[in-house]
């Protein structure tokens, strides 16, 4: 039995303690914003938050985590999309698939935490997550934009 | 006709409950489904809700490209409504297949979504509009012509009395729709050609968007599968019962000669329990095929005398004979894998009186067909619905997933089962760009002109394995996308007085696969990488030296000339940073990129891309430039790293640890000028990502004086 805290609710969940927090969260618990790419924590389209800092669930056994450790997904990182980074997101319309753009932004997140004006050197050494789509200028673009706190040219 | 419409997102996305009911509401033909008051279908194209909400129906499959917004913005265009009021939905195959293909092709593949459905989407607009504004002028009283729409509103001219769509859709649903229906002069668009946003951003933002693998379903079990990763090998044996006491395992079943599958509870208990599971292999009869036999079987192609000849002008072996001055090289392309984030899934359930799918897929029809012979069911009986891909590329063109999940539900009978592959079957499983390698031999006059030139392609044909019907007499005329003569799928933009290009068809036992870009990729490398050593070669610029083959291609140069105004190609390059040029035609569109790159302690660094494409007219030129932009990640992943390895007849590379892509720190600046010419409609979606390499390697090689001839650079010192 796991005691998990997840976007503020505690859950108590019966699953093996070798599962990966990962497909806790997407097959248990029912948030499947976190999605899986590769299992390996290469492509982070599983980033989570434990306790505000970046993670890749999809290696992260359950059993690694505890009732006390604040998990955040993309569903918590704001009630209604009003993260400044979703904000930013959506004003330069990031996305194509949007597949990995869960963990992108869970990413970014945990940077503007602990970076709230992250230079491109930062964001190059911190956002390692894999787009084959090809967005990884406007996700840097985003950034910085959310980390400005201000209105950017609007997207063409 | 009227219907009941579910917006798209009750019918795509959301909760399980909105979702179980989608399945039940779509065993239900569209028509007569609801109270007319809910919404009417003014024609197959265009649904209008009393709240003026306008829904338009989709038919190609949304995979990142936009093509979900750009379609809609063409019968948006026509019909003259709110694009604030506009939302989307996918018909389902089966209602296609119902209504005589009233949506016509599903197929999203070939950069086709926009150019191949243009006309007859602005059509469906212009009479949907026609049928509102006969509506409005019945109710009325007065004559048609007399009546114009727009922002979806109605206006009778002389007495300027208005009526929103939403009022008088019911009624326009049963006007007979006019025989013909004159488009508008793109001049006087206002939709078409401004760059909105996408229309399916926002649920990608917060987790809401539901992926094939996001799907749940009542009663749903999920599984996984592995099939022989020997090319040509078989399932030999498992042992079901190391395995079948395992938590939450259902069952453990063979599909197929080469499948094993585990039903579990969760996804996680199949693959775990796979993870344990004995398999022995039938290695069958290419176990000891490697990337070095491949590689002498396409050699041997290169001297062969037997090809398949396309473009051929003059006399090139003659002159080439005569020449004094020959130059040669050859260049090779590796196998490369999709690698959509999103690894290959879908869901089906199986009752003998009905086969249902849910897929992420780039062919909505072909996955029904699929559906029917893994299901055995008549394709009445079946039904397809689609869900948004993570990333298509052309792998989600291909159904073996498809008829895997059906195999699998087939054997657990009303139950949906969700089956996701691991990365790793993915990796395995893959359909791959194929491999060629091209000998290139030209000669070159004492004025340093190119007067002759033959481009000798070895290697496989993706035709022969999956359409063997679009053979022309044992060719595969796609081998030769962008070095045709003419022809709107890539003609050469060079005149040569002597000129042949010829194919020699091997075909190792891999299963190849359209992967976005094709077979312009590896063509568009050969030929400008060539062109700049050719350029090196006679001591001219290699813009120079290409233009003097350009004269009788305006369209070509045009582009070309853009690139290198953009990237500053007559003025010095800063100190250390090394340019290159590269163009081609192809999927309708012209396109063109300039590279600038440095090289540091044997370490590459792109700074900069300038693209260009004209697409002769543009639907949406944001959605353009991302797909340019993107098309340079797919591009340079495949130039830097891309290369699935075979060895002891299956492939080596399993993962993203040892099958590198782009990312963030290595993405370069692009800047893309969208450039339409205007008069055709070209595709967008993947020819920018031929130039991105060759731009590249030429800028590579004025950077290091090193001519790398071999994809991926990762094999190769910089040093």
């Amino acid at each position: 039995m796991a005691r998990l805290t997840i976007n503020g609710t505690v859950h108590e969940i019966d699953v093996d303690p070798n599962t990966p927090l990962l497909w806790v969260l997407r097959e248990q618990v029912g948030l499947t914003g976190t999605k899986f790419g590769c299992g390996l924590a290469q492509c982070g389209a599983c980033t989570v938050h434990i306790d505000g800092n970046p993670v890749r669930s999809c290696v992260l056994p359950v059993s690694a985590v505890t009732a006390e450790q604040k998990i955040t997904t993309i569903e918590g990182l704001s009630k209604d999309g009003s993260h400044p980074l979703q904000q930013a997101w959506l004003k330069l319309d990031v996305p194509q698939c949007g597949y990995c753009q869960s963990g992108m932004i869970m990413a970014a997140a945990g940077l503007l935490q602990k970076n709230p004006k992250p230079t491109d050197a930062d964001i190059d050494a911190e956002i390692t997550n894999i787009c084959r789509c090809g967005t990884y200028n406007r996700v840097r673009e985003a950034i910085k934009l959310a980390a400005a706190g201000l209105p950017a040219k609007q997207s063409t | 006709m009227t219907m009941a419409t579910v917006s798209r997102r009750s019918f795509l996305i959301g909760s399980a409950s909105a979702i179980g009911g989608l399945s039940l509401g779509f065993h239900l033909p569209f028509a007569g489904a609801a109270a007319a008051r809910e919404a009417a279908e003014v024609n197959a194209w265009v649904v209008v809700h009393p709240d003026d909400k306008v829904v338009i129906r989709i038919a190609r499959s949304e995979m990142g490209q936009g093509t979900l917004t750009g379609l809609a913005q063409l019968v948006a265009e026509e019909l003259e409504c709110d694009w604030s009021k506009v939302t989307t939905e996918y018909p389902t195959p089966g209602q296609n297949l119902a209504r005589d293909r009233v949506w016509g092709n599903f197929s999203t593949g070939g950069s086709r979504g926009i150019r191949e459905s243009q006309v007859y989407v602005r059509q469906g607009g212009a009479t949907a509009r026609e049928m509102l504004i006969t509506a409005a002028a019945a109710q009325w009283k007065v004559p048609a012509s007399e009546c114009f729409a727009a922002n979806s509103v109605i206006t009778h001219r002389p007495t300027n009395r208005k009526v929103t769509f939403g009022q008088v859709a019911t009624a326009a649903a049963s006007v007979t729709p006019p025989k013909e229906v004159k488009l508008k002069d793109p001049k006087d668009w206002k939709i078409v050609g401004k760059p909105l946003l996408r229309l399916d951003t926002a649920d990608k933002l917060t987790g809401k968007q539901i992926y094939g693998v996001d799907l749940k379903l009542p009663g749903m079990l999920n599984a996984t599968v592995r099939a022989c990763p020997y090319f040509g090998g078989k399932l030999k044996s498992f042992d079901a019962d190391a395995v079948s006491k395992m938590p939450g395992v259902r069952k453990v079943m063979q599909i197929d000669d080469r499948t094993v599958a585990i039903v579990a509870d969760t996804w996680w208990q199949a693959k775990t329990a796979m993870d344990a599971l004995p398999i022995v292999w039938d290695e069958g009869p290419h176990k000891s095929l490697s990337s070095q036999s491949i590689a002498e079987m396409l050699k041997e192609g290169l001297e062969a005398k037997e090809a398949f000849v396309q473009s051929k002008v003059g006399d090139a072996p003659g002159a080439l004979a005569k020449a004094k001055k020959v130059i040669s090289a050859v260049y090779a392309f590796p196998y490369q894998n999709h690698a959509t984030l999103e690894p290959m899934n879908a869901t089906a359930r199986y009752t003998p009186q009905k086969c249902e799918v849910w897929v992420p897929t780039q062919n909505g029809e072909a996955s029904l067909a699929a559906a029917a012979e893994a299901s055995g069911l008549p394709v009445q009986q079946c039904e397809v619905y689609k869900l948004h891909l993570g990333g298509g590329f052309g792998r989600r063109g291909m159904q073996d997933y498809v008829t895997q999940a059906v195999l699998i539900a087939k054997q657990m009978p009303g139950t949906p089962i969700k089956m996701i592959w691991t990365r790793e079957e993915d990796m395995l499983q893959g359909r791959y760009h194929p491999t060629t390698q091209c000998k290139l031999t030209g000669a070159l006059d004492d004025d340093g002109n190119l007067i002759a030139l033959h481009m000798r392609i070895s290697g496989q044909s993706i035709l022969a394995a999956v359409r063997p019907e679009g053979m022309q007499g044992g060719k595969d005329p796609v081998v030769f996308q962008g070095l045709n003569l003419s022809g709107e799928e890539g003609h050469l933009g060079y005149t040569i007085p002597n000129l042949l290009i010829d194919h020699a068809m091997r075909n190792p036992p891999i299963p190849p696969g359209f992967w976005r870009g094709v077979n312009l990729n590896q063509n568009a490398l050969y030929m400008e990488c060539f062109m700049d050593e050719l350029a090196h070669a006679a001591g001219v610029d290699p813009l120079e030296f290409r233009r003097r083959l350009m004269k009788n291609h305006p369209k070509h140069l045009a582009v070309l000339e853009t690139v290198a105004k953009g990237i500053g190609w007559e003025t010095p390059a800063p100190e250390g940073v090394h340019r290159g040029l590269a163009q081609i035609m192809g999927f309708g569109s012209y396109v063109a990129a300039a590279a600038e790159v440095s090289v540091n302690n044997g370490q590459l660094k792109i700074h900069r891309i300038v693209a260009a494409t004209d697409s002769g007219y543009v639907v949406n030129p944001a959605q353009v430039e991302r797909q340019v932009e993107g098309s340079f990640v797919y591009g340079l992943s495949a130039a830097l790293y891309g290369e699935c390895t075979v060895q002891g007849g299956r492939m080596v590379e399993d993962n993203f640890h040892t099958y590198q892509v782009l990312r963030m720190a290595e993405m370069p600046a692009v800047d893309t000028h969208v450039v339409p010419s205007g008069g055709f409609w070209g595709g967008v979606g993947e020819p920018t990502i031929a130039v991105a390499a060759p731009a590249v390697l030429n800028a590579l090689f004025a950077a290091t004086g090193k001519r790398i001839r071999t994809l991926p650079l990762k094999n190769h010192s910089l040093v």
